[in-house]
């Protein structure tokens, strides 16, 4: 019969009795110093609320321009997606996949995950799938460069700025917004919390 | 390998690497965590094989990722190709120097950092060495944490040929450096995810330590 109070850490193996923590308190390894879990408050509210906010603010990056361009007479915008499938039509192929897969496809993905876990939970209903599409958000995380993509923007503003007028668009502030929305959602995501609810079968 | 006395391996207890539960280890290939359905392993299976492979592919990348242009412009007025180092020096001269800071230490420290980092953590890992254990977890965590931002220039690159298409006015491209420097980031970020950095507290440390 294994101790049911006992867990291990992820990183060096120590087994250890998991410490009771005061709520927004972190719990540490001994050992090896990496963060062993973390009890935000009202985890489930906030994380459903800063979901909601950057799922509206994702939508908006994506259908609006992201900024215009005046160069002469002429002016042209260009939104996210075109800028990715623009470098698809050029010939870089894996490149327009990546771009496309790291800052739209996996973001999406996540907050879809995200909406369909917390909003039955928020109404104590566990719904089918969870441990399959946690265990997915774990796998997306490193995949989703909503950040660099942001810094990313900033560098081509200012290579661009050189050479034709930049008005910047909606989708730009949208951006920027949505960074720091799904920073938060995910700092105050309880996974645990999640784990916890569901059963345990053959033990 | 043979596990330190405090882990739970010793114990003879498996931990779930996606859900935390812990499991009596039966070392079946079948064998799946009784909560969440994941496949169970002791280790990551072939863990430094597969980080060796992937950091060896990486290095050899990462030279034409340095030397090939990553973006070539062209204008009525002058054509130019870019490499990362070119970049970064356009931004450092045009007067934007804290972006020119920060794309150098994305692109061209970040990457090489990480590929010494991934080796000096497989070698001693693959050694057994008990050496500084505190400090080389401390290590794999930085190389999985900044490993996302050596995507910047990608990101640069693909906003660059995506929002210039004046036609006659000017037209920028991805060179073939930016696909090389794509895959060395794609590629260290998996070398990074293969690591387990429980191998690198299973050794049994000496008594001088
Ligand atoms: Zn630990
Ligand atoms: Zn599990």
């Amino acid at each position: 019969m294994i101790d049911e109070h006992l867990i291990a850490c992820h990183e060096c193996d120590l087994l250890l009795r998991p410490p009771q923590l005061e709520p927004g308190g972190v719990a540490r390894c001994p050992r090896c110093n990496a963060t062993l879990f973390a009890a935000p408050q009202n985890s489930q509210e906030r994380t459903l609320a800063f979901t909601l906010g950057a799922t509206i603010l994702f939508l908006l990056a994506n259908f609006f321009p992201i900024m215009g361009l005046q160069i002469g007479g002429t002016e042209i915008t260009c939104t996210l997606t075109g800028a990715a499938l623009e470098l698809y039509n050029d010939g870089m192929h894996t490149l327009g996949i990546l771009v496309m897969i790291t800052t739209v496809i996996v973001p999406a993905t996540q907050l879809l995950i995200m909406l369909y876990m917390l909003l039955p939970l928020s109404l104590g209903i566990m719904p089918p799938r969870v441990p399959d599409l946690l265990r997915m958000l774990q796998l997306l995380r490193p995949w989703s460069m909503v950040e660099v993509f942001m810094l990313g923007i900033l560098v081509s503003l200012t290579k661009l700025a050189a050479m034709a007028t930049v008005i910047p668009g909606i989708a730009l502030w949208s951006f920027a917004l949505l960074m720091l929305l799904m920073t938060a959602a995910f700092s105050v995501f309880d996974a645990r919390q999640i784990w916890r609810q569901l059963p345990v079968e053959g033990r | 390998m043979k596990p330190h006395p405090a882990s739970a391996a010793a114990q003879g207890l498996l931990n779930c690497h996606s859900c935390g539960l812990l499991s009596k280890n039966v070392p079946n290939a079948s064998d799946r965590c009784p909560r969440c359905g994941t496949h169970l392993h002791m280790r990551k299976p072939n863990s430094l094989t597969r980080t060796w492979a992937l950091l060896i592919a990486a290095f050899i990348l990462y030279i034409p990722a340095n030397l090939l242009p990553v973006m070539h412009t062209a204008s009525i007025i002058y054509e130019e190709d870019d490499t990362i180092m070119s970049g970064v020096i356009y931004l450092w001269t045009s007067g934007s120097w804290p972006l020119a800071i920060l794309v150098f230490c994305a692109s061209v420290t970040v990457p090489l950092a990480k590929l010494i980092a991934l080796t000096i953590l497989a070698i001693t890992a693959q050694r057994k060495s008990t050496w500084r254990q505190q400090e080389r977890t401390k290590l794999y965590r930085m190389v999985e944490f900044v490993g996302r931002w050596s995507m910047l220039d990608i990101f640069v690159v693909a906003l660059m040929v995506g929002l210039v298409h004046f036609q006659s006015l000017a037209t920028i491209s991805a060179g073939p450096g930016a696909l090389a420097f794509a895959s060395v980031v794609v590629i260290t970020m998996f070398a990074a995810m293969s690591f387990d950095p429980r191998l690198i507290w299973d050794p049994e440390p000496k008594d001088d330590d």
